[in-house]
């Protein structure tokens, strides 16, 4: 028995946050924002190069081999430098595929295709939108469509569930209120499915989980600039860290934050192995990382003062990608009623 | 990250089952009642000879004497849970001064007191807090003067369960009022039937009389009770403090209250509908599912760093004020959901699950309170997890 990461594991973790350390500073993220192709392309092409697209993807594929805990990481160290990735496509793709005889993510693994999800059937379909298959060919538009700009295929739910692999046709950008991240509209005409993959209840929870470790990273670093705040700015001729009234906003984000990191680990670890709670716990993760995420947000713009609601320190653009995850793949309160529905707990009427 | 179990543990597993299941009819039952009911005590002598009970205590002093395993410590709870087996005795000279006296003790002291506190023979309580002395426990003014080869104690202690049943005490007192507050404090044992004990029952809020006033006049009692050395009390209470926090806050316990609840919303209806059906209780439920998912996963990584003999940090220091929370949300949930009926209390026809979820309702705020407030441990979170700064003391004016 041993709940902690492994070696290579943290070696990971730590390869990464160095990299984005360096690769991903404020001033990017901020060129990013505004627009700025090159830094996005250098940033892009920075994170191709540490062969993170084939992480998921199995070994006879060309891939690592590496388990959704694995990918988890990746996602917490991308959430806490807010650094845009196709990462979460890719691997979303990956697991969508885990079963499959056909290959697809050789290609996936050497970066010559790239991927964007278009999954808004399984979570919301919402009025001028929705997607049907009719004689294997999509119609229809999907919305905040991640990563499909730039793609080359993209992973599209139609309304019976089923996942279908189709080349990228045109996507137009949605703003949101996260700039750093490229969401898009993407409408069918008559497209044609290379690939039908059945509906499966995983591939939701993969994704959902993913966004939630996002969240977790994003949180952190929210939470260690509250506390490095708090343990510097001076009021009343003392750091405001020393006042309870601050201390205690800081200990409560902790309090919180903390728990969600073992359950990010627990859920991904479960859906790697095949247990059969596995689905639930990520689906639950997704909901509570929304509410803890949420109130990190707050409060450590709060812990900042003023400061904090300046594009200064640029806390936005943390407040923003977490913001966005809590409504991504299902708000939380959708993701509570699956949760419900996957243990079945509602209704049979 | 593997949360199976060695055949070894898996082996261990099925032996603790096989004797629980064995013996399970010999249990005694909430018929028996009183702490020293002859069943009971037989129930926790059996359960210490097969390995069950006082696992890792030395023979010479009555416990079983094995070598400490966290994950045979596991398997026997969750065995326990599984079977529903009525558990060992559990009390605080149990989980509290015997592991204090293991270490600190002197040899008199152990064999006097470790074995009949064992076996359920010698029930204890504890005098730390003051009406004057909470939070803040070092301010603690319990006076023991010395006279000859005794001390003479004077004051009182409040929030004292089991004094009423307890042989003896294990009590914090002021020993040099000149010290600073923490350098003058010590660790004490005597006798609850010494001449000038008097015990008042405190009703708190949930009708109950869980715990007690203390009152020490001219209470006379031999030196030979201080545990390690005089004035050094501190630092003995301590070592036992965190293992009292660490108690407060299992996950275990919390699933299984969230099961609890997830039957009663199954299986009650109102106007027709059962309660999981509502969309709004089913939502603050699952809500409450997730917390109890992480806290448990929390637990498994505690765990994990327990075997490694390494400190949680954050993961730890947060599990006292998030746990005891949780509970009452859980008792909150459960009280919502049957709505009118939530309000019934101890007795009556119409009484749901015999009028628990009232009472932990209101138990668990004081268990929020005590055992160090929610406020004292966000400033643990704070200052020991985060790192940030104390509180200036005041200038003196």
């Amino acid at each position: 028995m041993e709940f902690a990461l492994s070696e290579d594991q943290r070696m990971l973790q730590d390869s990464l946050n160095g990299f984005l350390k360096d690769a991903a500073p404020l001033d990017t993220i901020r060129k990013i924002a505004t627009g700025d192709g090159a830094a996005s392309a250098s940033l892009a092409s920075g994170l191709d190069e540490l062969g993170l697209a084939g992480l998921h993807v199995p070994e006879h594929r060309g891939g690592l081999g590496l388990g959704l805990l694995d990918a988890c990481l990746v996602q917490e160290a991308l959430g806490y430098a807010i650094a845009p990735s196709r990462f979460l496509a890719t691997t979303v793709t990956a697991h969508a595929m885990r079963n499959a005889g056909e290959d697809f993510l050789s290609g996936v693994a050497t970066g010559d295709i790239r991927m964007g999800l278009a999954l808004t059937e399984l979570s919301s379909r919402r009025d001028g939108a929705g997607i049907t298959m009719i004689k294997d060919k999509l119609t229809g538009t999907s919305l905040l469509a991640d990563s499909a700009d730039g793609s080359t295929h993209l992973l599209v739910a139609d309304s019976t569930g089923a996942l279908n692999l189709v080349a990228t046709p045109n996507a137009s950008p949605m703003q949101t209120i996260d700039r750093t991240r490229v969401f898009s509209e993407v409408r069918f005409d008559g497209e044609a499915a290379e690939m039908t993959l059945a509906a499966d209840d995983e591939v939701l929870a993969a994704a959902r989980l993913l966004v939630a470790a996002d969240t977790l990273g994003a949180a952190q670093a929210m939470l260690d600039k509250a506390v490095a705040y708090a343990a510097e700015r001076q009021q009343f001729g003392r750091v405001i860290g020393s006042f309870q009234a601050v201390k205690h906003m800081c200990a409560e984000m902790a309090a919180r934050l903390e728990p969600s990191r073992a359950l990010i680990w627990h859920a991904a670890h479960a859906l790697d192995t095949g247990e059969p709670e596995g689905l639930v716990m990520a689906t639950l993760a997704k909901s509570h990382l929304a509410e803890a995420g949420t109130f990190i947000a707050r409060t450590s713009t709060e812990v900042h003062g003023g400061m904090g609601f300046t594009d200064l320190v640029g806390l936005h653009y943390w407040f923003k990608r977490i913001g966005v995850n809590r409504q991504l793949f299902g708000s939380p309160e959708q993701c509570r009623h699956d949760a419900a529905r996957l243990q079945g707990w509602l209704e049979t009427a | 990250m593997d949360l199976s179990f060695s055949p070894e543990y898996e082996t261990f597993r099925q032996e603790v089952a096989n004797i629980l299941s064995a013996n399970a009819h010999l249990a005694p039952t909430s018929d028996d009642k009183g702490m020293k009911n002859p069943k009971r005590l037989a129930w926790q002598k059996l359960l210490i000879e097969k390995g069950l009970a006082a696992r890792t205590i030395p023979t010479e002093y009555g416990g079983y004497g094995a070598e400490p395993d966290i994950l045979k410590s596991r398997i026997i709870a969750e065995e326990f849970a599984r079977s529903g087996v009525p558990r060992a005795m559990s009390n605080q000279g149990i989980s509290m001064l015997v592991p204090t006296l293991l270490e600190l003790g002197t040899p008199e002291q152990k064999a006097a007191y470790i074995r009949p506190t064992l076996h359920g023979e010698m029930i204890w309580c504890q005098g730390y807090s003051e009406p004057g002395a909470g939070s803040d426990l070092a301010a603690l003014r319990t006076a023991a003067v010395e006279e000859g080869d005794d001390y003479i104690i004077n004051g009182s202690k409040i929030w004292t369960s089991t004094a009423k049943q307890a042989d003896m005490i294990f009590c914090l007192v002021r020993t040099d009022p000149a010290a600073k507050k923490h350098h003058g404090i010590s660790y004490i044992l005597f006798s609850m039937e010494t001449p000038g004990i008097e015990v008042r029952p405190l009703v708190d809020m949930t009708g109950t009389a869980n715990f007690n006033e203390v009152f020490f006049t001219d209470v006379r009692v031999p030196k030979s009770g201080i545990v390690f050395e005089a004035n050094k009390g501190w630092q003995v209470a301590n070592a036992t403090l965190t293992h009292e926090r660490g108690m407060l806050g299992d996950p275990n316990a919390t699933k299984a209250r969230l099961i609890e609840l997830v039957e009663l919303m199954k299986g009650e209806t109102m106007n027709g509908e059962r309660l999981i059906d509502n969309p709004l209780l089913r939502d603050r439920l699952l809500k409450l599912q997730g917390e109890v998912y992480a806290m448990q996963a929390n637990g498994l990584r505690i765990t994990t760093h327990s075997l490694k003999k390494e400190s949680a940090g954050l993961a730890g220091l947060v599990v006292k004020l998030m746990g005891c929370e949780l509970n009452h949300e859980i008792a909150r949930l459960a009280i919502d959901a049957l709505g009118e009926l939530g309000i019934m209390y101890e007795e009556g026809e119409h009484l749901r699950a015999g009028g628990s979820w009232q009472a932990r309702y209101m138990y668990d705020l004081g268990l929020i309170i005590g055992g160090g407030t929610a406020q004292i441990q966000k400033n643990i979170i704070a200052e020991r997890g985060l790192g940030l700064p104390r509180e200036p003391k005041p200038a003196k004016a």
